[in-house]
């Protein structure tokens, strides 16, 4: 199977769950665990190759000037990591489905759980480091919503956001460190990067972007000290806690200094903060996870401490070190992720999780106590078991390392972790399993059905197997090994045994073992000890971090940002007028290159009708309906100005918006108030009017150059012109640049416009549904209303003229491609048809007759638009390919068929929606409670026998 | 006549900022038009300005103005009535909700209750 379709499938794989979610319980987990499989399999098809030693990829150019390409690769680093991801995603999968209580959703937890497990995937098969960010970033994110699940529980939503906040922190220090690294090496492709090892370890860049790196993978993979935020991802559910720390999210920071290894690790640097870092988390995590009584806080804090194992052995810069982290990344998989499992079975038998209210289970749950008692073995690191083999290696490895020049310091923190690891392990078998049977579990206690113990139990077999026979996967293993490895060396091991003679790692291990049962027998005492002891309290700490910080950021927000918007906008005005100053003032400007056009009186005269508009506007503004018809004249000369300098469509189109405008704010006008009072000081209408002068004498100084002066590349206008008629089949060269050459920006802005009407829509209904209603309905006008609402002249011509209007918008709209017209125009002419029925006869009367609701126009329109464009698909073109042809039906002449008039005609449709339901949103609003609806066209109709003055005249005061 | 369009354009300007630092929704509004021409007007003037030929192939004729900005801004005239009329529509529900057409936020009315969630 492709790698793009295995990256793909959990995305994709994530909207089903949802979908399902009326189907079931059932139906959903099956069609979640279906997903993964299928992405399993998928998998499995190219384990031949890789097997093989083969790397197996997959390439897209996205954008390769940016150098951001969506390559995949699979390696036997990658194909371990997605093996373990997928796999053990599918046992917890069946686990959860058994798990999640009736009223937890399921289609959002596997939806979640899905695009958890895609973005995991993702980084894992990433042969681009930059597609590498962005699922890293994808993990972060998912994974808070996982550990957020249960958000009726204050400790899920804080674990959750500490979590992001942590992790989040992280993968921004590491977008910093892959940038670096990919300026370094010129490249983004982690295939490139990797061959470079001397060019990144010779750079001085190199140590900044080894620590930004890190500090991504130790907050992803909870290294102190960031190792805190695990613990309180605890309070999720519990297959989230199986899948999130047994085998993916904590290890993706391990898999990205596996991945780096060849190029970022063998340094001095790389030694100390990996080792280091790997080393203090190991023995801390060992030592706290002893006293935590909690069982899941227990096992995190023992992931933690196997987290900073494989971590220090990544440190070494060794192969054995390289190998022996690969292996226990697998044994601590299977181990960690059956313990999660099986913490869950007892949180759910017993109703509580607290060690000290647990015991002597062992004959109330067997089947359960045979897997904890296996998986607990072996992470004690007990021999014929997995965990054995792996944390051999890791003493051995630490007898060879010298940190800080002492040859002591290693060997001995490291026995000091096992020490502590053996004895929490041992502590969890037998302080919840042993001893006697107790008569005050919160609940009555007995193993589960296979729903729940089954995917622990199908993880003891690797535990196992592995543990009796590694010689079954220690090729495998060593085939991971040498993908971690690169071409750096060789890889020196040849078998993994069980027996390696009496080593210093033997004696090491029985020390950890028998040290750890003394350890549980001085248990009691040493709880005082630890109890008594002060301990830093990391939640503590990081929340008064985080308080600081938003302290910090309140005090500067808030005195900058007040709410006073008009001050904001000076202030942007101001700034953008000085940038442009000191832009005009640092450029080059050179003299014009344009012969000045020289101006007639009516140009001139035009322009002063303009200027004293716009004049008046700015000192009469505080009549508002003056204002209105004021800015009405300035559309209009606008209009005019646009048919003078050759723009005949652009005139159509201003002008036809500039009524719709006007019946706009007229309506909006009807509720407000008429005037504007004195409220501003003079020194501030000075100020405004300085900033006013500033902002229009920069947009004068840049227009004025602009149009002086010649275009500095040639435009891709001439391209339009000379293939319009070839091309597109029209003349009119800006109707076919709208529905042909850049139809796909119309589309989205008739999709802009019908989103723009339906939040007025929207809008109105909130306003109609509130408090407001009242008011409005009981409101009286405080302009006094004409006596005749519905003028019998009024009504009569609108009547006559629609018609004759909706003909001109239909020629309009069929010229459009050829003469100026077009779409947009016809459809703004139809509307103020439509508009003037409304004016004549009122709101009611005339939606009553309105057959077809406007937001239905809009889609149809939308709708039209996108199938012509996904017709041409049919073609094998492109989306809004266009084609046209001439017919002739006799008697009219032979005219043009074109695609593009159905792309038209969807962009008429939009345009007419969205200008109707605007305005009929306002209009609704203006209904009144007392004044009855009329059923009649006008008020007064001498063709009418009933009396109807006398309603009218009701209906009007 | 390149004089009398820059200077429009800056007329149109000076009046629309002006007029967008009031205090009121309505006068906001029409500042806000006002410099909608301002930008419709610049952009289309950056095919260079010319008089007698609109884009309208003919024969024998060679030299047409500048399509492109002119369909740039036919969207534009179309989607800024869309604009308008959301903002007239916010304006007008935030007036009809409170009795209180002022852009800015009332004195004293900092975020204070907001964060204290």
């Amino acid at each position: 199977m492709s790698l793009f379709l295995i990256v793909a499938l959990p995305f994709l794989g994530a909207l089903l769950p949802g979908l399902m979610y009326s189907a079931g319980r059932q139906a959903c987990a099956g069609v979640t665990f279906t997903v993964t499989l299928a992405a399993f399999v998928g998998l499995l098809t190219n384990a031949p190759a890789v097997l093989a030693g083969e790397v197996v990829t997959a390439r897209v150019d996205w954008m390769p000037i940016l150098g951001l390409n969506f390559n995949l690769m699979l390696d036997g680093l990658g194909f371990f990591f997605a093996l373990l991801i997928l796999g053990i995603g599918l046992l917890i999968i069946a686990y959860a489905r058994s798990y999640l209580a009736r009223e937890d959703n399921m289609g959002e937890f596997f939806t979640y759980l899905l695009l958890f497990q895609g973005a995991m995937v993702g980084i894992v098969l990433s042969d681009n480091i930059l597609i590498l960010l962005i699922f890293w970033e994808l993990t972060s994110l998912s994974s808070f919503l996982l550990i957020g699940y249960w958000k009726h529980l204050p400790e899920g939503r804080q674990g959750a956001r500490m979590a992001l906040t942590v992790t989040g922190m992280g993968g921004l220090a590491m977008i910093g460190g892959m940038l670096i690294l990919g300026q370094i090496v010129g490249s983004y492709d982690l295939s490139v990067i990797l061959q470079n090892r001397d060019l990144i370890q010779e750079s001085p860049l190199y140590l900044p972007a080894l620590i930004l790196i890190l500090l991504g993978c130790f907050t992803k993979s909870a290294q102190f000290p960031f190792h805190f935020w695990l613990p309180h991802a605890m309070a999720a559910p519990t297959p989230v806690s199986a899948y999130l720390h047994s085998a993916t999210m904590v290890k993706a920071g391990i898999f990205l200094m596996a991945r780096m290894w060849p190029v970022l690790s063998g340094t001095p640097e790389w030694f100390v903060l990996v080792t280091g870092a790997g080393l203090i988390t190991m023995v801390l995590g060992a030592v706290i996870a002893l006293f935590k009584h909690d069982l899941k806080a227990l096992l995190a804090f023992s992931t933690v401490s196997h987290l900073g194992l494989i971590t220090m052995l990544l440190g070494t810069g060794t192969t054995f070190g390289a190998m022996a982290a690969m292996f226990h990344v697998l044994n601590h998989a299977a181990f960690k992720a059956a313990l999660f499992m099986s913490a869950g079975i007892v949180d759910h038998e017993t109703h509580t999780r607290d060690i000290r209210r647990l015991g002597g289970l062992r004959h109330l749950m067997p089947i359960t106590f045979t897997i904890v008692v296996l998986a607990a073995l072996s992470m004690a690191g007990i021999p014929f078991l997995n965990g054995f083999l792996s944390k051999e290696m890791m003493l051995e490895e630490a007898t060879h390392t010298v940190l800080f020049n002492s040859p002591y310091l290693v060997p001995v923190l490291a026995t000091v972790g096992s020490l502590f690891s053996a004895a929490y392990c041992f502590r969890l078998i037998g302080h919840t399993f042993l001893g006697p049977k107790r008569d005050d579990y919160p609940a009555h206690p007995h193993d589960p059905g296979p729903g729940l113990w089954l995917p622990p139990a199908l993880l003891m077999i690797p535990v196992v197997v592995i543990g009796v026979a590694p010689f079954l996967v220690q090729d495998f293993v060593f085939l991971v090994a040498k993908s971690v490895i690169g071409g750096v060396a060789d890889l020196e091991v040849k078998y993994i045994k069980i027996w390696h003679g009496l080593v210093p790692a033997l004696y090491m291990s029985i020390i950890a073992v028998v040290g750890g049962l003394i350890l549980m027998t001085l248990f009691k005492p040493l709880l005082k000890g630890w109890e008594a002891a002060p301990r830093p309290e990391a939640k503590t700490i990081f929340e008064a971090i985080i308080a600081a910080a938003v302290r910090l950021a309140r005090g500067i927000i808030h005195p900058t940002h007040d709410g006073a918007f008009s001050r904001y906008a000076a202030i942007m005005t101001g700034f953008v007028s000085l940038a442009g100053y000191y832009a005009w003032r640092t450029g080059t400007v050179d003299a014009p290159t344009r012969e000045m056009q020289a101006a007639g009186p009516v140009e001139i005269a035009g322009w002063l009708m303009l200027v004293a508009a716009t004049g008046g506007l700015v000192f009469m503004h505080r009549n508002r309906l003056l204002a209105l018809i004021l800015i009405g004249i300035v559309g209009l000369m606008v209009s005019v100005g646009f048919v003078f300098f050759s723009a005949p469509d652009l005139a159509m189109t201003q002008f036809t918006v500039e009524v719709v405008t006007i019946i706009l704010l007229l309506l909006a006008l009807n509720f407000l108030p008429k005037k504007t009072p004195v409220e501003s000081s003079t020194l501030r209408r000075a100020r405004d009017g300085v900033i006013g002068v500033a902002g229009g004498l920069a947009a004068f100084t840049m227009a004025y150059y602009f149009l002086m002066r010649d275009f500095v590349a040639p435009s891709i206008s001439e391209f339009h012109l000379a293939n319009s008629y070839k091309g597109g089949g029209g003349t009119n060269v800006v109707n076919v640049i709208l529905v042909d050459f850049r139809g796909f920006d119309t589309f989205g802005e008739i999709i802009v416009l019908g989103i723009a009407a339906l939040l007025i829509y929207a809008l109105t209904e909130t306003l109609l549904n509130g408090p407001v209603r009242a008011r409005l309905l009981n409101r009286t006008p405080d302009q006094p209303l004409a006596g005749d609402m519905h003028p019998m002249m009024m009504v009569v011509l609108t009547r006559v003229m629609m018609p004759i209007i909706l003909m001109v918008g239909f020629y309009i709209f069929w010229r459009g491609h050829n003469e100026p017209g077009g779409g947009f125009i016809a459809g703004l002419i139809v509307s103020i048809a439509v508009v003037m029925q409304y004016m004549a006869s009122g709101f009611s009367w005339a939606a009553a007759r309105q057959r077809y609701p406007y937001h239905g126009v809009i889609g149809a329109g939308v709708l039209i638009a996108g199938l012509c464009g996904i017709g041409s698909w049919f073609f094998g073109k492109p989306f809004l390919t266009s084609d046209f042809t001439y017919v002739r039906i006799p008697p009219f002449q032979e005219f043009e068929l074109a695609t593009a008039a159905i792309f038209d005609l969807g962009v008429f449709l939009a345009v007419v929606g969205a200008v109707m339901l605007s305005l009929e949103s306002f209009s609704r609003l203006a209904r009144r409670a007392h004044v009855k609806d009329s059923e009649y066209p006008m008020d007064i109709d001498p063709s009418r026998d009933d009396a109807p003055q006398g309603d009218a005249v009701k209906g009007g005061v | 006549m390149e004089l009398l369009v820059a200077s429009a354009i800056g007329i149109l300007t000076a009046a629309g900022i002006y007029l967008t630092l009031r205090m009121r929704t309505f006068p906001v509004i029409l500042g806000i038009s006002l410099l909608t021409y301002a930008v419709n007007v610049f952009l289309f003037a950056s095919g260079r300005l010319m008089v007698g030929g609109p884009p309208i192939l003919r024969d024998g004729v060679a030299v047409y103005s500048d399509p492109l900005p002119q369909a740039l801004v036919l969207t534009a005239i179309v989607i800024s009535f869309g604009m308008t009329a959301v903002v007239v529509m916010i304006g007008l529900g935030a007036f009809l909700g409170a009795d209180d057409d002022h852009v800015d936020d009332p004195k004293g009315d900092d975020h204070r209750a907001e964060d204290a969630t």
